[in-house]
């Protein structure tokens, strides 16, 4: 395909508002063809309206979004013939089987009614839903639900998937088994985007991941990258009160100047836990000791406010930009 | 500027429309007919009304110089394509709610193939509901008076007449986008409609400022029409009234309808 030149997605200066709430507010963003890319990000931050503007469910209020080079409102026929678009909701008719459902798709999806079926049983085969083809979807498992729904998003061999939340509500097997399906595709050449609350899903698929927070992007590159921004562990030290908390942050400053404090507790990002324990029991000596001290993998809340408070520190009132 | 995509060449615009109209609407028909159970409440209610208005109330309802069935049948026509129009409304909401209008959005297919598919579908179920009822009809007295011919058309101007509502139930099922909640709000709407017009009783027999309102609406510009059509009598204005109902309404029905549906993608 000669798409291959150009970023398999582009996004410029997206906006998008709902009435009176901002969804998008200049999002800028490219991914290499070939790439798995996570958008990471709480409820709210504008994930699904992105992949929703970009698979042509929605217009965006300005900027541009270009898939392969396309312009998504100018050339959107076009583009829908490059894409595949799983959202939220399995999308798939529980009263037709799971063959009748990737059939109507195919067929939707402008493949000749031979090759419709010949994709609709290959699809079957390799999403393992062969032996409930011709089973009503009604009756099929949420897991069994979302994979006919990624299924039928990959009939026509799109070049570019966006998958809006692939996971979410998934037992932890059939999240396995669907991540090992995406991470094919990409194998093949397909492009992926994909939306996802889960740090640990960013982790375990993604090639880059792409924070998103309030509509703009936060933070992005590859996920180890991510981690070593924030460190590899979170040290959360609990003390009697917020006093002391905010006496022991002062103290912990000169070594850890990225040192949070929630209330009572403060909070150490760093490259090893044990280290930094030791280093905060130096920092502190003398003073309160904590009451509770707790080490643990950083979640995406930790990445998150990591990198949305640095967001925030670069744009105080009194910055020219 | 990228325009070799948009020179592709590929089969007509029109072409795509008719495949995927079909397509989609074979679609709607096999998944009512993997509901049964809603299929056999679809026809339940019609069998009661007519049940209800031949034997309950119709022995004190009396129509000068017709026998009451021969009068109620039109009616019930005009009723089942009514309240079988809601099903438009229930099903859009469905596909609404569940996702696949989303889906439909993102896939290189017809756009207008999506509500067409669906009320051709509903038009198609409609049009059974009503032989049912005929046959039913038949079976507790209703004759008619004209020939075969008459008889077909009359329920031609029904099947029109439903395609029609089936359009305005697009736009209800859009805008409400809750499947129980969009049935709920078309149930009041449609009573008031098969009830305050001429389907049952004759007008003659309401107060004036009801009269005045069932006279001039388009469930009783139908059931004149078919009654003229099935009991004989002067035809072709009664005829040309409804037709002219029905297109109206399918007319700004449906343009209201195509509006909201590109309308959800703002």
């Amino acid at each position: 395909m000669d798409g291959n030149r150009h970023p398999a997605i582009m996004l410029r200066d997206l906006r998008k508002s709902y009435r009176q709430v901002v969804a998008l507010d200049g999002l800028s963003l490219a991914v290499p063809p070939g790439s798995i890319t996570g958008l990471l990000g709480p409820n709210g931050s504008g994930k699904t309206t992105t992949v929703s503007i970009l698979s042509t469910a929605l217009r965006p209020d300005s900027g541009q979004a270009l898939v392969a080079g396309l312009d998504v409102t100018i050339h959107p026929a076009e583009v829908r013939r490059l894409i595949g678009f799983a959202g939220q909701f399995a999308a798939v008719d529980p009263n037709l089987t799971g063959r009748e459902n990737l059939r109507l798709i195919g067929r939707l999806s402008r493949l000749p009614r031979p090759l419709a079926r010949d994709r609709a049983d290959e699809a079957l085969e390799r999403f393992g839903l062969a032996g409930a083809a011709g089973r009503l979807v009604r009756g099929y498992s949420g897991g069994m639900r979302r994979r006919l729904d990624v299924a039928a998003a990959l009939i026509h061999r799109p070049a570019v998937l966006f998958l809006d939340e692939p996971t979410t509500g998934l037992d932890p097997e059939s999240r396995t088994q669907l991540w090992r399906l995406v991470a094919e595709l990409a194998a093949d050449g397909t492009t992926v985007l994909l939306t996802t609350q889960y740090l640990e899903e960013a982790d375990a698929l993604a090639d880059r991941v792409v924070i998103i927070d309030r509509g703009q992007v936060a933070g992005e590159g590859r996920p180890h990258e991510l981690r070593k921004r924030i460190g590899s562990a979170v040290v959360a030290l609990e003390f009697a009160d917020e006093h002391a908390a905010a006496r022991a942050q002062r103290r912990l400053g000169a070594q850890f100047p990225a040192a949070r404090r929630d209330g009572p507790i403060v909070r150490l990002a760093s490259e090893a836990g044990s280290s930094a324990v030791v280093g905060a029991a130096r920092a502190l000596t003398g003073a309160d000791d904590p009451v509770a001290v707790r080490i643990r993998e950083p979640s995406l809340d930790d990445v998150f406010l990591a990198l949305t408070s640095s967001a925030a520190r670069a744009s105080q009132p009194g910055d020219a930009a | 500027m990228t325009t070799t995509a948009a020179a592709r060449p590929g089969p007509g615009r029109a072409m795509i429309a008719v495949t995927d109209t079909i397509d989609v609407a074979s679609r709607n028909l096999r998944s009512m007919l993997r509901m049964p159970q809603a299929l056999v409440f679809a026809l339940i209610q019609p069998v009661l009304f007519v049940l209800l208005f031949r034997y309950a109330f119709g022995g004190a309802i009396h129509v000068p110089g017709v026998p009451y069935v021969d009068y109620l049948i039109p009616g019930i026509f005009g009723q089942a394509v009514a309240f079988g129009a809601l099903g438009t409304a229930v099903g859009l909401a469905t596909d609404l709610r569940s996702g696949l209008l989303e889906r439909f959005r993102t896939l290189p297919m017809s756009r207008s193939a999506v509500l067409a598919g669906r009320t051709l579908a509903d038009l198609a179920r409609s049009l059974a509901v009503v032989a049912v009822m005929a046959g039913i009809g038949f079976a507790v007295g209703f004759r008619v008076h004209t020939s075969a011919l008459a008889f077909l058309a009359g329920l031609g101007l029904v099947a029109l007449f439903g395609y029609a509502l089936s359009w305005g139930c697009v736009s209800l099922g859009l805008r409400i986008s809750d499947p129980e909640a969009a049935q709920a709000a078309g149930v009041p709407l449609m009573f008031l409609l098969v009830f305050a017009s001429g389907a049952f009783v004759p007008i003659a027999t309401m107060p004036g400022w009801l009269q005045a309102v069932a006279a001039h609406q388009p469930l009783t510009a139908l059931v004149t029409a078919v009654r003229a059509l099935v009991l004989g009598g002067p035809t072709a204005g009664h005829v040309l009234a409804s037709v002219i109902w029905s297109c109206a309404l399918l007319a700004g029905f449906s343009l209201l309808a195509v509006g909201q549906y590109q309308r959800i993608s703002r």
